[in-house]
């Protein structure tokens, strides 16, 4: 069945002419792709970015011929290697998924069946497509799970989905997409979810792996430091519209539309540091543990100085978050001890006074689990006024409103629920829930990590002068090591429930560092195509 | 192009409650406006009974087993009662009770259920295992059990007469198992969410948590419950008064007419046959509203 001959670098492989899609809400259709073409030849990595709602992945999809269940192709065509799949029948286009085209999601751990072993799942479509027999196909498996770079490659195929760690898993999802050497693989945003550390592996062998099948590929991502690392191309994407498209190289270094370019500015924050000797919040040689078997957190040490920005990195599982419910008092501490105005914090939530909670608040990353679904924007925001405050009636409402102000949003957004929102505008109301208490200290856990960078670099910004406004001392808990560079004073890095090194911003961005701090930093990817390359390379010779 | 965004989103605020509730009615599939006029014509029936009923229920208006005349549509009973008025009343009796036992299971069942899931600890377990006991015993023969322990009627014959209220909260006991489960289950989910916690984290009492924050989130299942458990309860009582300990004669009951006119199946006379449909036609029309209902208000869409 192996068609080597075909696959000929240099020929069209997708082709798509006038390509719009629509969707279909609030009882009418709406323009979702608005006319775009199409190329990807053989052989050839295709990137497409923007922001959420740019239409990259319904794109990425159309290629495949598919749409999301709620939405039409209303006008073009769309030409995989001579088939027109927008006028395939079904069964047609069942042979040619998983077969020839293949798709890779965000999410590995939803996209995997918990119920059966990765081997099961990644031999599936070979299997099912008689390309192999089920004995070739598993041989086959392996040799992809090597290449791949996955551990003992093997037996981890007998694991269960839930037995091997997230990056290891978009690995196998890979593996399970390359099983019967497609043509096409779409890539939708396989690494975002993913820690910096872990996202270079995952690069390297998706890169590495496509290369070697010469397959195509599109990458849709938002991230653009990832999309120079894997694309030869790149197609820039804005409300349904292509804003721009050239060569991954000549993209970075000038690109011509002002859109563009506002997306290459991004991280254009800096905020300089400075020292401060006032400790707001002391949190001294701190154990915490879920249960007794383990520490989450151990001897954990962190001074928090006021009025300024203390940002915590490190990869998901480092303790971070956890730190954050030790202090708010949620998980009380074992030992050790956490001062909050030179005064013990006393360890349980219960224990604390109203006045003591008002001055420590809280941010969560996912603004649509931290805003009740059932509550207005007035509700949301006024109830920590009536609560604290004791602000009722016409006042009550009148402080709303400077709130509103506060968070750069208009007044008519009192009346809104949180699903009439977008999501930054949603991460401004739970902003503005916390200043509504007038607090000291706000810890804001992942605050940006859900939203595209764009919006990110406004809600950094906007954090950024209510800080200067009231003074505040943030607790900026992340794994983005731009945005700790764009915003913070001073950064603890935490590593298995350690802190590795606390310190100014300048002492621990700056060599030499521990051995660990090392490694987060330098996975972070940078706007250079190079960089992967040159990384992997350095790393092999050390 | 960013304007064009911001209209929709606009345009859906505008709407009050009310008619945005009129919109999903008049959007709704057929089968739901079939069951919710076949609901408004029942609970017609039963508001009005006295008024509609051509007879009164316990009199004896005609011959025995006669079929179905001018006079009596729906012909006469195995006394010569007429059956159509029977039903009509039937519809006041049994829709009456069931109502009046779920709204009390609901009460039992929902406030121990999200109690159980915001506070967790030893009083969920309690609760919950005693629940798994009841459950484990199948609903009718607990029923008639503790119906032949404590009898049907109330404890206060002078005041209330013959009112079943023993039946009425011995079924509402038994059935506020489910509702417990349901509410316990569908408040553990949002009890995990992070606005619970935020709340908690402010400081907030048990008493907000759980009406402002919890509640408002596990209307919608607990509404279609509510519907499902309506049916499941007045099939009990049917089943207990085809049973004979259920409600009792002269009462017109759609479940003791099924049971009194069960042998003249056997000559070939349809009389049992309508209260029998007049359930079911209930329990099918309150099954397509809460299908409908759980469909819009779980955000579910139909795929093409």
């Amino acid at each position: 069945m192996k068609s080597e001959d075909k696959r000929v670098k240099g020929s069209t492989l997708v082709e798509i002419k006038g390509l719009k899609i629509e969707g279909f809400s609030d009882d009418r259709w709406h323009q979702i792709i608005k006319g775009m073409d199409l190329t990807l030849k053989r052989g050839e990595v295709l990137g497409l970015i923007g922001e959420s709602g740019a239409g990259k992945s319904t794109l990425g999809l159309a290629c495949m011929g598919y749409t999301k269940p709620g939405c039409r192709i209303s006008a073009g065509s769309v030409n995989f290697d001579g088939i027109d799949l927008v006028n395939a029948s079904e069964e047609e286009r069942r042979t040619l998924f998983g077969s020839r085209i293949a798709y890779v999601a965000q999410s590995a751990a939803a996209g995997f069946n918990p119920a059966h072993r990765l081997m099961d799942q990644v031999v599936e479509s070979a299997v099912n497509h008689q390309v192999m027999e089920r004995s070739a196909a598993e041989t086959d498996a392996r040799e992809l799970f090597k290449r791949l770079q996955l551990p003992n490659p093997e037996t981890i195929g007998s694991r269960f989905p839930h037995q091997v760690s997230g990056g290891q898993l978009q690995r196998a999802m890979t593996a399970m997409a390359m099983s019967c050497r497609p043509d096409l693989i779409v890539f939708d945003e396989p690494t975002t979810a993913l820690d910096v550390t872990t996202q270079v592996e995952v690069l390297a062998s998706m890169r590495r792996i496509v290369e070697e099948f010469n397959t195509a590929a599109i990458y849709i991502t938002h991230d653009l430091a990832v999309v120079a690392q894997m694309a030869h191309r790149i197609m820039v994407l804005r409300y349904g519209n292509l804003v721009e498209e050239s060569d991954t190289r000549s993209m970075l270094k000038q690109p011509t539309q002002d859109y563009t370019k506002s997306l290459w500015a991004v991280r254009s924050l800096q905020k300089p540091e400075s020292p401060n000797g006032d400790i707001v919040l002391d949190i001294a040689n701190v154990d915490a543990a879920y249960s007794s078997v383990m520490k989450v957190l151990e001897n954990v040490t962190v001074k928090v100085p006021r009025g300024r920005t203390v940002a915590v990195v490190g990869e998901s599982g480092s303790g971070k978050s956890t730190l954050a419910r030790a202090i708010t008092g949620l998980l009380p501490v074992q030992k050790g001890r956490i001062s909050f105005n030179g005064k013990a914090l006393p360890p349980r939530l219960q224990d604390r006074n109203q006045d003591t909670l008002r001055r420590i608040q809280m941010i969560y990353q996912s603004a649509d689990t931290a805003l009740n679904p059932r509550q207005k924007v007035r509700d949301i925001i006024g109830r920590p006024l009536e609560f604290y405050l004791g602000v009722k009636g016409d006042e009550k409402e009148r402080r709303v409103i400077k709130l509103l102000e506060d968070i750069e949003l208009s007044e008519d957004f009192i009346d809104r629920y949180p699903n009439e929102m977008s999501g930054g505008q949603k991460q401004r109301i739970s902003i503005a829930r916390a200043l509504a208490a007038d607090p000291e200290v706000i810890i804001s856990d992942e605050v940006t990590s859900a939203l595209d960078q764009i919006v990110q670099e406004e809600i950094l910004k906007l954090l950024m002068k209510l800080q200067k406004d009231k003074n505040l001392t943030y607790l900026f808990i992340t794994h983005d090591i731009a945005t700790v560079r764009a915003i913070s004073d001073e950064i603890v890095v935490m590593y298995k429930g350690k802190v590795v090194q606390q310190g100014l911003k300048s002492q621990v961005l700056s060599p030499p560092y521990p051995p660990y701090t090392e490694l987060l930093l330098s996975s972070v990817p940078e706007m250079d195509p190079d960089w992967l390359t040159n990384l992997l390379k350095k790393r092999e010779v050390a | 192009m960013t304007v064009e965004h911001q209209d929709i989103r606009t345009l859906r605020t505008k709407r009050t409650w009310s008619q945005d509730a009129w919109r999903a009615v008049k959007a709704a599939p057929t089968s739901a406006k079939f069951g919710m006029v076949v609901i408004v014509f029942y609970m017609f029936c039963a508001v009005f009974a006295p008024w509609i009923a051509p007879y009164s229920q316990s009199d004896t208006a005609g011959k025995a087993i006669q079929p179905a005349t001018w006079e009596h549509w729906f012909g006469t009973d195995q006394i010569g009662r007429d059956i159509l008025s029977r039903v009509i009343y039937g519809a006041r009796n049994t829709i009456g009770i069931a109502l009046l036992t779920v709204i009390i299971s609901f009460l039992i069942g929902g406030v121990l259920g999200i109690y159980a899931a915001v506070t967790r600890g030893w009083m969920d377990q309690i609760v919950s295992r005693f629940v798994d006991i009841i459950m484990s015993i199948p609903v009718l023969i607990s029923a008639l059990m503790l119906l032949t322990m404590f009898g049907k009627d109330n404890p206060y014959p002078a005041v209330m007469g013959k009112f079943p209220l023993n039946m009425i909260l011995i079924l509402a006991v038994l059935d506020s198992t489910r509702v417990f489960r349901l509410a316990r289950n569908t408040a553990l989910s949002v009890a995990v969410q992070d606005f619970v916690e935020a709340a908690r984290l402010r400081g907030e009492g048990m008493w907000w948590i759980v009406t402002r924050e919890v509640v408002p989130n596990i209307m919608p299942p607990l509404i279609a419950e509510f519907g499902l458990r309506f049916c499941f309860v007045f099939l009990t009582i049917a089943a207990l008064s085809f049973l004979g300990v259920g409600i009792q004669p002269p009462t017109a009951d759609w479940g003791s007419m099924v049971a009194e006119g069960k042998t003249l199946i056997q000559f070939g006379k349809i009389q049992p046959l309508i209260p029998a449909a007049a359930i079911a036609l209930l329990t099918v029309a309150v099954n397509f509203v809460v299908d409908w209902f759980l469909h819009i208000s779980s955000g579910l869409r139909d795929e093409k």
